[in-house]
């Protein structure tokens, strides 16, 4: 593998991509965790994580941009900082998912895959986040929150805002 | 393999193991359709168009790829085959636009023939569409999006056909979309505030060619005309040596007849579908209003046009006297090598017997007449552009086939993509082909002696090399003269091919356009064709002339009477000072005023190859029918004019061109063709050949066929060439004849001058084509990741 100059990423996260690249027994195997991973720290799937993965991995970035773009879970614009997924699946849908969809879209003044001006709030709309025996259920950043009703999908949303003012 | 017998729609068929059955059913003319399916290309089983029933099997199965087995029952056609068919159409037609009164691939879609064919028409999605706009990538790759079936095929040309891999399918389901490989926000392509996705790729099209639809569509080509407006005629690409077959669409326009289109429309050839960037769109030189359309002659100075008669009078008169003022040695001829065999032979039988003079050269971009000479003796070891494409093992020594013979790089790459071809590489240049090779060998620049000469040794290379039992070598212009012949001693079992530039070097070479080999590397005395000439009364042919830069010498110093340059630019080429010529008689014939042709006291206004017949022989030796496709009007023919100048140098043109019954007025023909010696004259020889070989003679003085025939009759190699062949638009191996040739000396000097041409450039005609410099700037301003896969 070429040895990586100056990696856009920490130096925990280039360490343990070096190491991702070997346990796989093709090394492309490594391409969706490694979005991932990448995703995490820079927030979003940047052209730069794009370039420097697409070297990594021996791959073209036209490659990384294919797989990349068939996952709806990763993103190529920066998110919110808590960035809230809706469940509107069947489970959730029967039990009132797109009513808190609809209510997350009316507090937060945002819509779909939109974010608040001030950069706190994502909102998504998603398939099924496997949690449909709490339906309807949500999940921010990698919280769950499940059993929602309107009323208490407000006090999630205060929860982080509170953890801002602190 | 074993073949296997199995039933398809209640016929016995047989196969080969291992066939699909889709194959197997089209050599049988069954037909099933398929989107995704692509001969040579890898399965990809996503349309569902050729699902038949196989007994045995649930469900409907893939013909596309499923092997025939033995005892296998299969039904092609039924009512549930039809509707599954349908089913799948409608779905295809869901996001399908209205488009085909508009669309390029209107008329030749293979959607719309089955949209026909399973009455699909009306759909029963009432969704709106999901439209996207249509998209540039480049100046010749244009997306439609919705007209896409995500059949695949595109994807998979670029990847494994071409190993560019520069398109993707991105976004998933029905959103799913094809991407080029520079996405909107890299290109740096910003149009009414929109930023646009680019493709940085070798711009061959061979995506538009194999897309099913109209999705792709062809920056020169699209919503120019339909397919059933122009018409079709087949020939042969002009830019390099491979020789690719072409069918040009071409429709009248008020000067003449336009080119449109170049597609290898029925797949058949060396090149089966292939055409790289300059085969598919640089015909457009054809058109550029620089064209010289006139003749034109210096009055004061000054190049002006004037009539035929006026500039050929005034030519052959001016040739005639200083031939005998200052003698035949005192003329040079230039030649071309886009030009075909037939204008090449009659030029040089021009200079040889109009002229008198063995003073006549070409550009040369391969020593030909040292590989001919090194395998005098020998017999099969000249490699055909078919070889590269079935040979087992191939040895590739120096060259770019990438950039400078696509075609000869495709055949390799399909070669070790479907036979698992062994590919071997030389060179001092990490070329791009590496990747498909098994072996790769470094070599220093201007390194191949110590090359050859490890050959012997015991390196790893070697011995790959020497286990080898069919070998083909490929050769770059690197190699020539020496190097060259001791390359092909050091392999005495290979076949060798030289990659040389141009559509006609080879050609150029065969005939004799040298100043010191005749026709089929003969050698200047004792062979056929000098006893042929020397009877026509041509004195002074028994030592060679002078070569092309000799010529520009022998100007320089006063000693150059007059100098004829057909389709070749010398002064650019070889940087020759234009005031070598100051007192030289310079008669040109070209399709531009190149550098060369400004400087002439007579400019010709010539055809290109688009616009003539004949034959051409590419770098491999395979020869080729040329067949006119377009027109230009006030152009004429290389053959033509050459005719038209011998007859205004007072020459009979019969004993130039054997056309017609009846001998020529020149030498003795008292006898009537009763001698059967040299001096008997070339006519009646003729007429006896013609005769022998159940052939008429030519009506008309400017039928290349009546210099083929002479071809055929006098130049060893040539004389193997069939015409049923020929005529049915096949290429045919030529090799030289394997004993008597021209004896070359080690002194002999190099005069190869590669054309350095690239993917994009075509000599002098590079300038002319609007195409190649829309590309040249695309692929300029992709430079920061140059051919992102080629690495
Ligand atoms: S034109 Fe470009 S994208 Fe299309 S097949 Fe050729 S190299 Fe690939
Ligand atoms: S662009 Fe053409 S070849 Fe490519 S996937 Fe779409 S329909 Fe098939
Ligand atoms: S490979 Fe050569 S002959 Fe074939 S299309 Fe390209 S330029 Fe023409
Ligand atoms: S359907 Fe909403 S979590 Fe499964
Ligand atoms: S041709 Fe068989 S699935 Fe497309």
């Amino acid at each position: 593998m070429a040895a990586i100059q100056n990696t856009i990423f920490t130096p925990g996260t280039a360490a343990r991509f070096d190491k991702l690249a070997t346990i796989y027994p093709l090394k492309r195997s490594a391409l969706v965790p490694m979005l991932l991973y990448a995703q995490d720290e820079v927030g979003y799937v940047s052209d730069a994580v794009v370039a420097e993965i697409a070297q990594r991995l021996d791959l073209l970035e036209l490659d990384v941009r294919s797989v990349l773009s068939y996952y709806s879970m990763l993103r190529t614009q920066p998110a919110g900082k808590y960035n809230v997924q809706v469940c509107t699946n069947i489970s959730c849908m029967l039990r009132g998912g797109f009513e808190l969809l609809d209510h997350c879209k009316h507090t937060l003044g945002i819509g779909h895959k939109e974010t608040t001006p001030d950069g706190l709030f994502s909102l998504e709309e998603v398939e099924c986040i496997g949690a449909c025996c709490w339906a309807p259920a949500a999940q921010v950043n990698y919280d769950f929150h499940d059993d929602l009703t309107p009323a208490k999908m407000d006090a999630v949303l205060d929860s982080y805002r509170a953890r801002e003012t602190k | 393999m074993p073949d296997v017998t199995f039933i398809v729609d209640g016929k016995t068929l047989t196969a080969p193991a291992g066939t699909l059955l889709l194959e197997a059913c089209k050599s049988h003319g069954i037909e099933i359709p398929a989107f995704c399916y692509y001969p040579g290309l890898s399965l990809q089983a996503a349309c569902r168009m050729c699902v038949v029933r196989i007994e045995k099997m649930p469900k409907l199965q893939t013909a596309c790829t499923t092997p025939v087995a033995e005892g296998m029952v299969v039904i092609t056609d039924s009512p549930e085959i039809a509707q599954a068919r349908k089913a799948t159409l409608q779905l295809l037609l869901g996001n399908h636009p209205l488009d085909c009164p508009v669309c390029d691939a209107g008329g030749e879609c293979e959607l719309q023939d089955m949209t026909f064919k399973y009455g699909a028409a009306e759909s029963f999605y009432a969704e709106p569409k999901n439209h996207r706009e249509e998209q540039k990538w480049s100046p010749v790759v244009y997306f439609d999006r919705p007209r896409c079936i995500l059949c695949y095929r595109c994807v998979r040309m670029c990847g494994e056909g071409m190993d560019i891999f520069a398109l993707g399918v991105q976004n998933r389901g029905s959103s799913s979309i094809i991407a080029p490989n520079v996405p909107p926000q890299l290109s740096g392509v910003v149009e009414n505030g929109v930023e646009l996705a680019q493709l940085d790729c070798e711009q061959c099209g061979m995506c538009i060619d194999a897309c099913p639809v109209g999705a792709l569509t062809s920056g020169t080509y699209r919503y120019k005309t339909r397919p059933w407006e122009m018409n079709h005629t087949a020939t042969v690409c002009t830019h390099c040596g491979d020789g690719c077959k072409t069918t040009l669409g071409v429709r009248s326009v008020s000067d003449g007849t336009q080119i449109l289109r170049g597609d290898n429309r029925d797949k058949s050839g060396i090149n089966g579908d292939f055409l790289c960037n300059k085969g598919r769109y640089a015909f457009d030189f054809a058109n550029n209003i620089e064209r010289v359309t006139s003749p034109l002659l210096r009055k004061n100075g000054e190049l002006v046009p004037a009539s035929w008669e006026e500039v050929l009078t005034f030519a052959g008169t001016r040739l005639r006297d200083l031939r005998q003022e200052r003698g035949p040695n005192s003329i040079g001829v230039i030649g071309s090598n886009r030009t075909t065999n037939e204008e090449n032979y009659l030029l040089q039988k021009l200079a040889r017997t109009v002229l008198g003079t063995n003073n006549i050269d070409h550009h040369r971009t391969a020593d030909f007449v040292t590989l001919a000479t090194s395998l005098q003796g020998t017999t099969g070891r000249f490699a055909s552009q078919h070889d590269v494409a079935t040979s087992p093992a191939i040895l590739l020594v120096g060259g770019d086939p990438t950039n400078q013979a696509p075609l000869t790089a495709w055949n390799i790459r399909a070669n070790v993509r479907l036979n698992k071809a062994r590919l071997y590489i030389a060179n001092h240049e990490e070329i791009k082909l590496r990747r498909q090779a098994k072996a790769f060998a470094p070599v220093a620049q201007f390194g191949y002696g110590a090359f050859i000469k490890s050959l012997a040794e015991d390196t790893d290379f070697s011995k790959l090399l020497h286990a080898e039992e069919k070998l083909i070598v490929l050769i770059g212009n690197e190699l020539r003269g020496g190097e060259l012949a001791s390359l092909i001693k050091t392999l005495p079992n290979a076949s060798f091919a030289l990659l040389a530039d141009y559509a006609n070097s080879r050609g150029a070479s065969d005939m004799g356009l040298l100043p010191d080999v005749l026709p089929g590397y003969q050698p200047l005395q004792g062979s056929t064709i000098a006893s042929e000439y020397g009877a026509a009364g041509a004195p002074g042919l028994n030592s060679a002339g002078l070569d092309l830069l000799a010529m520009f010498d022998a100007a320089a110093a006063g000693k150059l009477s007059a100098l004829y340059v057909v389709g070749s630019n010398p002064i650019q080429r070889y940087g020759i000072d234009p005031a070598a010529l100051k007192s030289t008689f310079l008669i040109v014939q070209d399709l531009f005023l190149t550098e060369t042709a400004a400087l002439a006291d007579v400019v010709f206004p010539a055809a290109n190859l688009y616009e003539k017949s004949g034959s051409v022989t590419n770098s491999f030796g395979d020869l080729q029918l040329v067949s006119k496709a377009a027109d230009k009007a006030g152009t004429r023919s290389d053959f033509e004019i050459i005719v038209r100048l011998a007859n205004h140098m007072g020459h009979d043109i019969k004993a130039l061109v054997p056309f017609g019954k009846g001998p020529s007025s020149l030498g003795t023909r008292a006898d009537m063709g009763q001698t059967r010696g040299a001096a008997s004259g070339e006519a009646d020889r003729h007429a006896v050949w013609l005769t022998a070989n159940n052939m008429e003679p030519r009506l008309s003085p400017f039928d290349p066929f009546a210099i083929l025939d002479e071809i055929q009759r006098l130049v060893p190699g040539y004389d193997k060439l069939l015409r049923l062949q020929l005529l049915s638009g096949n290429d045919q191996h030529l090799a030289p004849a394997s004993t008597g040739l021209v004896q070359i000396t080690a002194a002999r000097k190099d005069l190869v001058l590669p054309s350095a041409d690239t993917l994009f450039s075509s000599g002098s005609l590079t300038r002319y084509s609007p195409m190649l410099q829309d590309v040249q700037r695309h692929q300029s301003t992709e430079a920061p990741s140059p051919l992102a896969s080629a690495d």
